[in-house]
């Protein structure tokens, strides 16, 4: 049974309160289309559960694979930096197919980043952090995109909003 | 992700080529219509809850008990490219991650060699080298390694088929393919570790690296 090494913290990127009865981390990456199909069961789950649920994201960027995903998930972690973190976030999932950087430098300018903060993304400020987060998803067992985490421990069941809902509802 | 719609017991879903995985988020319906048609024409011609006939002539060779820890690693020797052949020989001096998986181009094979392939510079940082087996041949792991860009080497257990998975107890003859099992070999040959996986389930890297982290590191010279 895989469990989360590094449990949620005040420094990760989180909504809800991190002491809520259940804390979701998930290990995803911009690119992955599976990630992309989990997006809106999350909402879901989330928008059911308020304030009970605490989501967390942390970068798992399968960069063989999806080439787009490491700068993807720079232009989030800029984003951080000014507190608009999760409206890059979800601007990356609703238009996953378009991770090219000039979409992605459009999508920043939307949200209202300035260029320095674009720049940051664009020169690796960020890339050491992502690194870590991938490293410290290995070692928590991350076995592909996207992983969830369901307080510190692997879910390795159906990921649809509505199982995940039947599911929470036993632990809240 | 890892589960099935189909029921079709003659048509092996692990030969789905990879435009497959590619086209998915535009499948429409006339390429499920085509599935289950032929699925309805598998299904007349042998019905599920007929018995598969069984060749009196086939016999299996059994499993080999697994290989415990501290027992030494059964030897092989396996094509990793058409021409190529790797033995465990010519891996020795190092740690050797070896990773059975059941099949080339399954979804959570998938997801399982991505995702060694994303951490071969974990896996250097213990000094250790990765190898995957299937009893795929050598030309499907030349197409399947170029599709995922892998950076590692595949071997191909596949004449006589698995008898490498054989030697190490984790070939399934129900269904011609072995098991999901990685075993963590240390430089001298012994097995340090081993695992076997639900065979849908990805068993991710966590327990490889905890235990290349027990190794020792002379091993790794």
């Amino acid at each position: 049974m895989s469990q989360l090494r590094r449990p949620a913290t005040a420094s990760d990127h989180h909504q809800g309160p991190l002491d809520a009865a259940i804390v979701v981390v998930e290990y995803g990456d911009y690119q992955c289309p599976y990630c992309g199909e989990e997006y809106p069961h999350l909402k879901k789950v989330q928008k059911h559960f308020g304030d009970k649920i605490c989501f967390v994201f942390r970068n798992f960027p399968l960069t063989q694979a999806h080439p787009r995903a490491e700068r993807a998930a720079e232009f989030a972690e800029a984003a951080a930096t000014v507190g608009k973190f999760w409206e890059m976030h979800d601007m990356l999932y609703e238009n996953q197919k378009a991770l090219d950087d000039e979409h992605l430098i459009g999508y920043a300018k939307k949200i209202g980043l300035t260029d320095e903060v674009i720049r940051t993304a664009l020169d690796d400020a960020y890339l050491e952090h992502i690194r870590k987060d991938f490293s410290g998803g290995v070692r928590s067992g991350v076995n592909g995109t996207p992983t969830l985490f369901v307080n510190n421990v692997r879910y390795n069941g159906e990921r649809d909003a509505e199982s995940l809902i039947q599911l929470f509802n036993e632990i809240a | 992700m890892a589960t099935r719609k189909k029921s079709a017991p003659k048509k092996s879903p692990r030969t789905k080529p990879p435009r497959a995985k590619l086209a998915k988020p535009a499948r429409k319906q006339p390429r499920r219509h085509q599935e289950e048609l032929l699925d309805e024409a598998l299904e007349e011609s042998f019905p599920a809850s007929d018995p598969l006939p069984v060749d009196p002539g086939v016999t299996h060779v059994a499993n080999a008990p697994k290989p415990d820890v501290g027992d030494r690693a059964p030897d092989f020797a396996l094509k990793a490219t058409p021409d190529q052949t790797i033995s465990l020989k010519q891996l020795l001096g190092k740690p050797i991650v070896l990773v059975f998986y059941p099949a080339d181009w399954s979804p959570v094979c998938g997801d399982q060699v991505s995702l060694y392939n994303e951490m071969l510079s974990e896996f250097q940082g213990y000094g250790a080298q990765i190898v995957g087996i299937s009893v795929d041949g050598a030309w499907c792991h030349t197409a399947f390694a170029k599709d995922r860009k892998l950076r590692f080497p595949l071997l191909a257990d596949f004449e006589p088929k698995g008898a490498v998975a054989k030697r190490y107890g984790v070939y399934d003859a129900a269904t011609g393919t072995s098991e999901r099992a990685l075993f963590v070999i240390d430089g001298e040959g012994i097995v340090r570790w081993r695992y076997v996986s639900p065979v849908g389930i990805n068993p991710g890297a966590d327990g490889i690296l905890d235990a290349l982290e027990t190794l020792p590191k002379a091993g790794n010279a």
